[in-house]
């Protein structure tokens, strides 16, 4: 048994929590690409989380991307004649990125973000407080 | 489970009891958007019951001792239970980051005064040991 399992689990959501923010900030940057080819159109990110639970020690789980899956939901159908991407309808494809659902997203990979933080400097003032026994 | 210690008392059992909480309450906080996650926590009454038990077992002393049937299975870790959800979320994920953080800082506070007792016997270990 080792005190460091707790960095183990606090680091897994660090990373995860990055992955999260890092697919936020790829479909905001994103979220304004227009295409004429509705399947050529950019798609939103999503990464899938999973409790990883390590092996012979089914108590304490960190947390696994699975991998980042591509929304399915339909590219917004933009009726503009006169952009040069247009089709031969005059229709322009945006992509099915919710602004607004990524603000709250950020927000809360953020929030889950800095309690992990916190997590493992409690960890780290403990395991030093610990280290400094009898002194 | 660690049974009490003559030098440092119920001490060191309860920094390991304090840690693995803390290990539950980190993994908890770690899979606060895990869809399907169950939040868990000690049971501190199952650990009480299952080290008293083991210190008031018979000590094996020799292989060919009969083990007790009452004792908890070696290896297992006693008294790990689910925490009851206030408001699942709609993903089945029932781990309330809040509820989480103050056990967190409990478990903390209660590492740090068990470490505060061990500090001060130490200490006056070390005088008694010095004389000075």
């Amino acid at each position: 048994m080792s005190s460091f399992k707790i960095f183990d689990i606090a680091g897994s959501a660090l990373s995860a929590q990055s992955v999260r923010l890092n697919t936020v900030a790829s479909n905001l940057a994103n979220a304004d690409a227009v295409s004429g080819d509705p399947e050529a159109v950019y798609k939103a990110r999503l990464p899938v989380f999973k409790a990883a639970a390590e092996p012979g020690q089914p108590d304490a789980a960190g947390v696994r991307v699975l991998g980042v899956v591509e929304s399915q939901a339909a590219a917004e159908k933009r009726y503009e004649p006169g952009h040069p991407l247009a089709d031969a309808e005059g229709y322009v494809y945006a992509p099915n990125v919710n602004v607004v659902e990524e603000m709250v997203n950020m927000i809360s990979a953020a929030r889950s973000y800095q309690s992990s933080v916190e997590v493992m400097n409690t960890a780290k003032d403990l395991a030093l407080r610990t280290l400094q026994l009898g002194k | 489970m660690a049974q009490e210690d003559s030098l440092f008392g119920v001490h060191p059992a309860a920094m390991q009891l304090q840690r693995r909480r803390m290990e539950l309450i980190a993994a908890n906080i770690a899979n606060a958007d895990t869809p399907g996650f169950q939040a868990r926590d000690v049971d501190f009454r199952a650990v009480l019951a299952s080290t008293q038990q083991t210190a008031a077992a018979p000590a094996q002393t020799h292989a060919a001792h009969l083990g007790t049937a009452a004792g908890p299975a070696p290896g297992a870790e006693p008294g790990t239970v689910y925490r009851l959800p206030v408001q699942p979320a709609a993903d089945g994920n029932t781990v309330d980051v809040q509820v989480e953080q103050a056990q967190f800082a409990d478990a903390a506070l209660r590492y740090q005064a068990s470490l505060n007792f061990l500090d001060a016997r130490i200490k006056s270990l070390l005088t008694a040991l010095t004389g000075q």
